[in-house]
C-alpha cells in the first residue's frame, strides 16, 4: 500500500531530465538573445539612471519641495501635502535619504513602464472578448506566482543589477493596471458610447473622447495598486542587486539587526502611504464630475 | 454654417428585427405569422420589429407613437443603423443605410443625421458646451466655429449661463435640453428624436415644440420624432405612425388618425384628443350651393379657430377658400361644433 502513502510521482530520472531540458532550452535562449535584450533595454536603463541621478544628486530641500508640489497638484489636500513633507523630513533625519530616493526612482520608473505597456494591453483586452479570455488566466498566474520566482528568468536573461531588477518589478506590478484598464473600458455606459457612435465617432475618437476619460478613474485605481505592488517588489528585487531600502532590510535579516530592519521597513511604509494617498486623492478628483449636485 | 437646402426622404422597407443569438433562423417563422409571445416563450428570441414599411417624405416631421416596449426606440435606431436589421432596407435619400460599409456609415452619421436620446446619453465628463460641440468636433470643424454654433443653440434651448456646468449638475429636463442642443448644433438634414421632450415640464415642452416648428419653417429638416404623448404627436406630426408589439397598426396624417382610428387600440388613444385643434374645416365642408355666404375661412384652418371666428362675428354660415382665395365650399357652424364634440370610435368611423 505504499503508493497510497507516498504519491506515485514521476520517476526521479525522468523528472530531472525534464527540468534539465527546459533549463537548457532557456539557457540557450538567453545566451543567444541576452545581448539583444540588453541593447533593447538600453533606453530604459538610461531613463532609470537619469531619474535616480535627479533624485539623489539634487539638493534635498528642492526634492522635498518638488514632492510637496506634486502631492498638492494631485490631491489639493493640505493634509496630504504636509504628510509628504513630514515623512520625507523624518526619512532624511534617520539617514535613509539616499536609499529612499533610489527606491522611489525605481518605483516611479517601473510604474511608468507598467502604465506604458499595461494600458494598451488593457485597452485591447477591453475591446475583444477573445483577448480577454486568453489574458485573464495569464494574469491570474502572474498575480499568484510568488514574487521571488520572477527573479529567476530575469537574472538568467539579463544578469544582476538595476535593469533586470526594474524589469522584474514591472512585470510583477503590471497585472492590476491591465485588469483595471480592461474593466474601466468595459464599464463605460453603453448609452454614452451609442451617442458617440451616432455622431459618427471613429474608433480612435470614441476611445479618446469617451472610453478613456470615463475609464480613467478605474484606471487610476489600477495605477494605485500597481504602485503598491512595485514598491513591495522593489524590496524583493534587492536580492538581485537593486539598491535602495531593500538592501538594508536584506542585510538586517541575515545579521539580525532588528532596528535597521524596522527603520528601513518604516521608511518603505512611509513612501507607500505617500504614493497611496496622493494617487487615490487624484483618482477621486478625476471623478468630480460624477458628483450629483442636484436633480 | 452650410446652407441646408437638401431634403432627404427616408423610406423603411420590409424591416424585421429579431433580438437573440440566432435571429436569422426565425425570420421565416415570423414572416409566416409567429407571434411575439410565441417567439419569446418557445425560442427565447424577442421580436423587435415586424414588417415595417414607412415612407417619410423629406422636410417633414414623422411622428412614431406607441406604448412602452412597442419598438419605437428600436425603429429609430435603424435609421442611423445603431441597430442592424435582421432583414430589410432603410433607404435614406438614394442610399440604403443597411448596405453602407463602416466608412460610409460614419460619414453618413456625421453629416446627415443628429440624434436626441431618450436617456440623454450626455458625456458626463464634459461640460454643457463641450457636449454641445461634440458632433462638430468629430467632423473636425475649427473650434471657434464649433463654439459659435453651440452657444447659439444653448441659448435657444434656454440654458444660457450653464455652459460650464457638468451634466450631473443639471436637472433631468435641463440635461434633455443639452441633448437637444447637441443634436441641433450638428445641423444635419435628418433629426432623430427619441422622446426628446419627455423629461420636460409642460411649459418648456411647449417652448421646445415651438423651437422645432420654427426651425422647420426656416430649414426644413426631415425629423423622426418619437413620443408617448398624442397631443404632442398631433401638434408636431405631419404624419403619424402607430406601433404596437413591433408592428405598424396605422399610419397617415393626423386627421386620418383622429377621424378614422384603425382599431380599438388607436381609438383609445384618440378619444381624449382635443379634436377642435386637430381637425380642419376641410373635413366638414359642404359643397357650395349658390353664392358663398358669410365670412371667408381659409382651407386648413382647424375647427376651434373657425368656430371662434364665426361666433365672434355672429354668423352661422361661412365659406372655405383655397390658397388663392377662391371659395371652395360652405361651412355650417352646426357641423363645425358637432365635429368638435363627437367622439369617434373605430366602429363609427367605419360606418
Ligand atoms: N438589445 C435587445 N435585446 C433584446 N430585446 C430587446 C433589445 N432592445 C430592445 N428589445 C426589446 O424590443 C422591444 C422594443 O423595445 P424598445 O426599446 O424599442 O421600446 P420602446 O417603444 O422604445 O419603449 P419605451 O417607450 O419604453 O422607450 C422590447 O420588447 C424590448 O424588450
Ligand atoms: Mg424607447
Amino acid at each position: 500500500m505504499d503508493w497510497l502513502i507516498e504519491f506515485p510521482a514521476m520517476d526521479t530520472d525522468r523528472l530531472t531530465a525534464l527540468k534539465k531540458t527546459i533549463d537548457l532550452g532557456f539557457r540557450n535562449f538567453t545566451r543567444a538573445n541576452g545581448d539583444m535584450f540588453e541593447t533593447a533595454l538600453y533606453p530604459v536603463q538610461w531613463f532609470m539612471y537619469r531619474v535616480e541621478q535627479l533624485l539623489t544628486s539634487s539638493p534635498w530641500p528642492l526634492v522635498i519641495l518638488a514632492f510637496a508640489v506634486i502631492a498638492w497638484l494631485a490631491s489639493r489636500s493640505p493634509k496630504i501635502t504636509f504628510g509628504v513633507i513630514i515623512t520625507l523630513l523624518l526619512i532624511g533625519y534617520f539617514d535613509m535619504w539616499e536609499d529612499t530616493m533610489k527606491t522611489i526612482a525605481m518605483t516611479v520608473v517601473a510604474t511608468i513602464l507598467a502604465i506604458i505597456v499595461g494600458i494598451p494591453i488593457g485597452i485591447l483586452m477591453g475591446r475583444s472578448n477573445k483577448i480577454q479570455a486568453v489574458l485573464n488566466p495569464i494574469l491570474d498566474v502572474m498575480q499568484t506566482m510568488p514574487s521571488f520566482v520572477y527573479l529567476i528568468p530575469v537574472v538568467m536573461l539579463l544578469g544582476i543589477g538595476r535593469v533586470p531588477g526594474l524589469i522584474a518589478v514591472m512585470v510583477y506590478a503590471i497585472p492590476p493596471i491591465i485588469r483595471l484598464t480592461n474593466l474601466g473600458i468595459r464599464l463605460v455606459d453603453k448609452d454614452v458610447l451609442e451617442a458617440a457612435d451616432a455622431f459618427g465617432s471613429s474608433n480612435w475618437q470614441r476611445l479618446k473622447n469617451v472610453q478613456m476619460p470615463l475609464a480613467l478613474p478605474t484606471i487610476m485605481a489600477g495605477v494605485n495598486q500597481t504602485i503598491m505592488m512595485a514598491l513591495a517588489m522593489v524590496v524583493v528585487a534587492s536580492m538581485i542587486g537593486v539598491q535602495g531600502l531593500g538592501l538594508p532590510v536584506l542585510k538586517a535579516i541575515s545579521n539580525q539587526y532588528f532596528t535597521l530592519g524596522i527603520f528601513n521597513g518604516l521608511a518603505i511604509v512611509g513612501i507607500a502611504i505617500i504614493f497611496d494617498r496622493t494617487s487615490q486623492a487624484y483618482g477621486k478628483r478625476l471623478q468630480k464630475h460624477l458628483e450629483v449636485v442636484h436633480g | 454654417m452650410v446652407e441646408q437646402s437638401e431634403e432627404i426622404g427616408i423610406s423603411v422597407r420590409n424591416l424585421y428585427k429579431i433580438f437573440g443569438p440566432n435571429p436569422e433562423a426565425y425570420i421565416d417563422a415570423v414572416k409566416g405569422g409567429m407571434s411575439k409571445t410565441e417567439l419569446n416563450d418557445k425560442h427565447n428570441h424577442v421580436l423587435g420589429l415586424k414588417d415595417i414599411n414607412i415612407d417619410m417624405p423629406g422636410g417633414g416631421i414623422q411622428v412614431v407613437m406607441g406604448l412602452s416596449g412597442s419598438g419605437k426606440s428600436t425603429l429609430i435606431r435603424h435609421i442611423n443603423r445603431l441597430i442592424d436589421p435582421t432583414i430589410g432596407e432603410v433607404i435614406v435619400g438614394d442610399d440604403d443605410v443597411v448596405k453602407m460599409n463602416e466608412n460610409e456609415l460614419r460619414e453618413f452619421r456625421r453629416h446627415k443625421t443628429a440624434m436626441v436620446f431618450q436617456k440623454f446619453a450626455l458625456l458626463p465628463h464634459r461640460t454643457v458646451l463641450e457636449n454641445a460641440v461634440y458632433g462638430l468636433e468629430i467632423q473636425g470643424l475649427p473650434r471657434e466655429e464649433q463654439e459659435k454654433q453651440a452657444r447659439r443653440w444653448i441659448t435657444r434651448v434656454g440654458l444660457d449661463g450653464f455652459e460650464d456646468n457638468f451634466p450631473n449638475q443639471l436637472s433631468g429636463g435641463m440635461q434633455q435640453r443639452v441633448g437637444l442642443a447637441r443634436a441641433l448644433t450638428n445641423d444635419a438634414p435628418i433629426l432623430l428624436m427619441d422622446e426628446a421632450f419627455s423629461a420636460l415640464d409642460p411649459l418648456i415642452r411647449m417652448d421646445m415644440q415651438t423651437v422645432l416648428l420654427d426651425l422647420q419653417k426656416e430649414i426644413r429638416k426631415t425629423v423622426v420624432f418619437i413620443t408617448h404623448d398624442l397631443d404632442e404627436a398631433l401638434r408636431l406630426g405631419d404624419r403619424i405612425a402607430i406601433l404596437r408589439d413591433g408592428e405598424v397598426v396605422q399610419q397617415g396624417t393626423k386627421q386620418e388618425i383622429v377621424l378614422h382610428p384603425a382599431d380599438e387600440y388607436i381609438s383609445s388613444f384618440v378619444r381624449e384628443v382635443n379634436r377642435g385643434r386637430v381637425i380642419s374645416v376641410d373635413m366638414v365642408v359642404k359643397p357650395l350651393s349658390g353664392e358663398p355666404q358669410g365670412m371667408a375661412v381659409k382651407s386648413g384652418t382647424v375647427l376651434e379657430v373657425a368656430a371662434k371666428k364665426m361666433t365672434d362675428s355672429n354668423t352661422s354660415m361661412a365659406h372655405v377658400t383655397d390658397a388663392s382665395g377662391k371659395p371652395v365650399g360652405a361651412l355650417d357652424i352646426h357641423d363645425v361644433i358637432s365635429a368638435m364634440v363627437t367622439p369617434v370610435d373605430h366602429e363609427d368611423a367605419a360606418a
